[in-house]
């Protein structure tokens, strides 16, 4: 598999004596939409943050573009800059106008000049329909509102795979569709995106897979159509059937 | 009452002198406190246990001694060692002993900071230098400025000490003056108006300072 952009081989975490990710063996590749699903505490959130290293592994190999990371020699800084990321809560800079939001990185990070980056997330906060809000603080924004603001703080900094936990959780349901829409956008452009998400509608119509994670392993992995219409497991049966 | 008054016009050239440098030694001992208080702060969130304990120690001592007894040693202290005068010697005492109590409403406030800030800033690849500079500290010096307008109002307060090493301000001042003409309660509840008087500024500026932050909530 020479497109593999994240490669995952056998990896473990514990929180103590929790083992939370169990001999996890898991792929993406190039412009493919993975949705992570399981119920709570099944470890998705740890995955994600595994592959981006907000959460270190104690063992197991992970693979970004074919290249093993080793967190003690490579400077995770930048592999970091190649991986966005997207939060429940989606953690805004409160004390940041939105444009400060999307800029920050770029020029505190990449050094990009300024204007050039005002220009840039200008563009980006246009395509998240968020082009007049550019000015004002994030505690004046709706959730849905904050989240689009997140995805293109995210995306200033150009990264070639997105990472999203459960980015719509926290939102009023009504709220939720304007931040789906903009995911389906970006998978459309053939983003690479990993999404831990409830959506089930989302999930069938815009993965490419889905993955089932139970107890800190992965269950069963497929085409959403194989995954909801015929699960070969029993607990993926169950789980579904227990949210849908 | 009248009298009294005129007592307050009439001294308010010499206790106006007395204000400012109760004020100098306010401003200048809890300027320097800032850093020693972000210095010693930074100590004991960084998870280096010899440094934690640099920062325990600190604080310990100056939270176990009277700051009388503190302003007192560095006078001895440093006038043998160090040609300074009575005012530095005051400044730096007061100083020493606020800077641990500002290292603790910078701790605490840098850790009232929620993870997912710092946590965001790393995901968009800042490194940890930057993610506290630009994204944890301009939150955390918010959040900690009512905290640290009352510590400067207590600074304000305990710069009286500075009299008994005899810097003249204000309750140097109106010590002075009880003993001079035999009138302490006079001349002391005079004092204490221009500490009241101060106060009262101070309080409206942090109220200014504090609005301005709030430009973001
Ligand atoms: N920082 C941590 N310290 C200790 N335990 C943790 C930590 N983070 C997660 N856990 C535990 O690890 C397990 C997996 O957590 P994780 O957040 O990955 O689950 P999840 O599948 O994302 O669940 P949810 O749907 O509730 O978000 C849980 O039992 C959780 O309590
Ligand atoms: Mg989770």
């Amino acid at each position: 598999m020479g497109n593999n952009m994240i490669e995952v081989n056998k990896l473990n975490k514990y929180f103590g004596d929790l083992h939370v990710l169990k001999d996890i063996d898991f792929e993406v590749q190039e412009k493919e939409v993975v949705v992570l699903i399981g119920a709570s505490g099944s470890g998705k959130s740890t995955l994600l943050r595994c592959l981006n290293f907000l959460e270190m592994k104690n063992s197991g190999e992970i693979f970004l573009w074919g290249d093993e990371v080793n967190p003690k020699k490579e400077n995770l800084n930048q592999v970091r800059q190649k991986i966005g990321m997207v939060f429940q809560h989606f953690n805004l800079f409160p004390h940041k106008t939105v444009l400060e939001n999307v800029i920050e990185a770029p020029t505190q990070v990449k050094k990009v000049a300024k204007s050039e980056a005002i220009n840039e997330g200008n563009e980006l906060l246009e395509k998240v329909g968020l082009g007049d809000k550019t000015d004002v603080y994030p505690s004046k924004l709706s959730g849905g509102q904050k989240q689009r603001v997140a995805i293109a703080r995210s995306l200033a900094m150009k990264p070639e795979i997105m990472l999203f936990d459960e980015p719509t959780s926290a939102l009023d349901p009504e709220l939720v569709g304007e931040v789906l829409q903009t995911m389906k956008d970006l998978a459309h452009e053939g983003m690479t995106m990993v999404v831990v998400t409830h959506e089930m509608g989302f999930a069938r119509e815009v993965a490419d897979r889905v993955v089932y994670m139970h107890d800190g392993k992965i269950v069963e992995s497929g085409a959403p159509n194989d995954i909801f219409e015929n699960p070969r497991e029993e607990r993926t049966q169950a789980f579904l059937s227990s949210i849908l | 009452m009248i009298d009294f008054f005129e007592t307050l016009l009439n001294s308010s050239d010499v206790f106006l002198k007395a204000a400012q440098w109760t004020l100098a030694l306010t401003v200048i001992s809890i300027f320097i406190a800032v850093f020693i208080g972000l210095f010693f702060a930074f100590l004991k969130i960084s998870n280096i246990k010899p440094l934690e304990w640099i920062a325990n120690a600190y604080i310990y001592l100056v939270r176990g001694t009277p700051l009388i007894v503190q302003i007192f040693i560095f006078y001895y202290g440093l006038t043998e060692i160090w040609m300074i005068n009575a005012f530095w010697s005051a400044a730096l005492g007061l100083a020493f002993h606020n800077g641990a109590y500002i290292a603790e409403i910078f701790r605490g406030s840098i850790q009232s900071i929620g993870k997912g800030q710092s946590e965001a800033g790393r995901s968009l690849g800042m490194n940890r230098a930057t993610t506290m500079r630009r994204i944890i500290l301009p939150q955390a010096l918010r959040r900690a400025m009512p905290p640290l307008g009352n510590q400067f109002i207590i600074g304000l307060k305990d710069s009286s000490l500075a009299a008994f090493i005899g810097v003249a301000e204000l309750f140097g001042v109106s010590t002075t003056k009880g003993a001079n003409t035999f009138d302490y309660m006079t001349w002391l509840l005079v004092g204490a108006i221009w500490y009241l008087i101060l106060v009262f500024i101070v309080t409206l500026l942090m109220n200014v300072v504090e609005k301005k932050m709030a430009a973001s909530d």
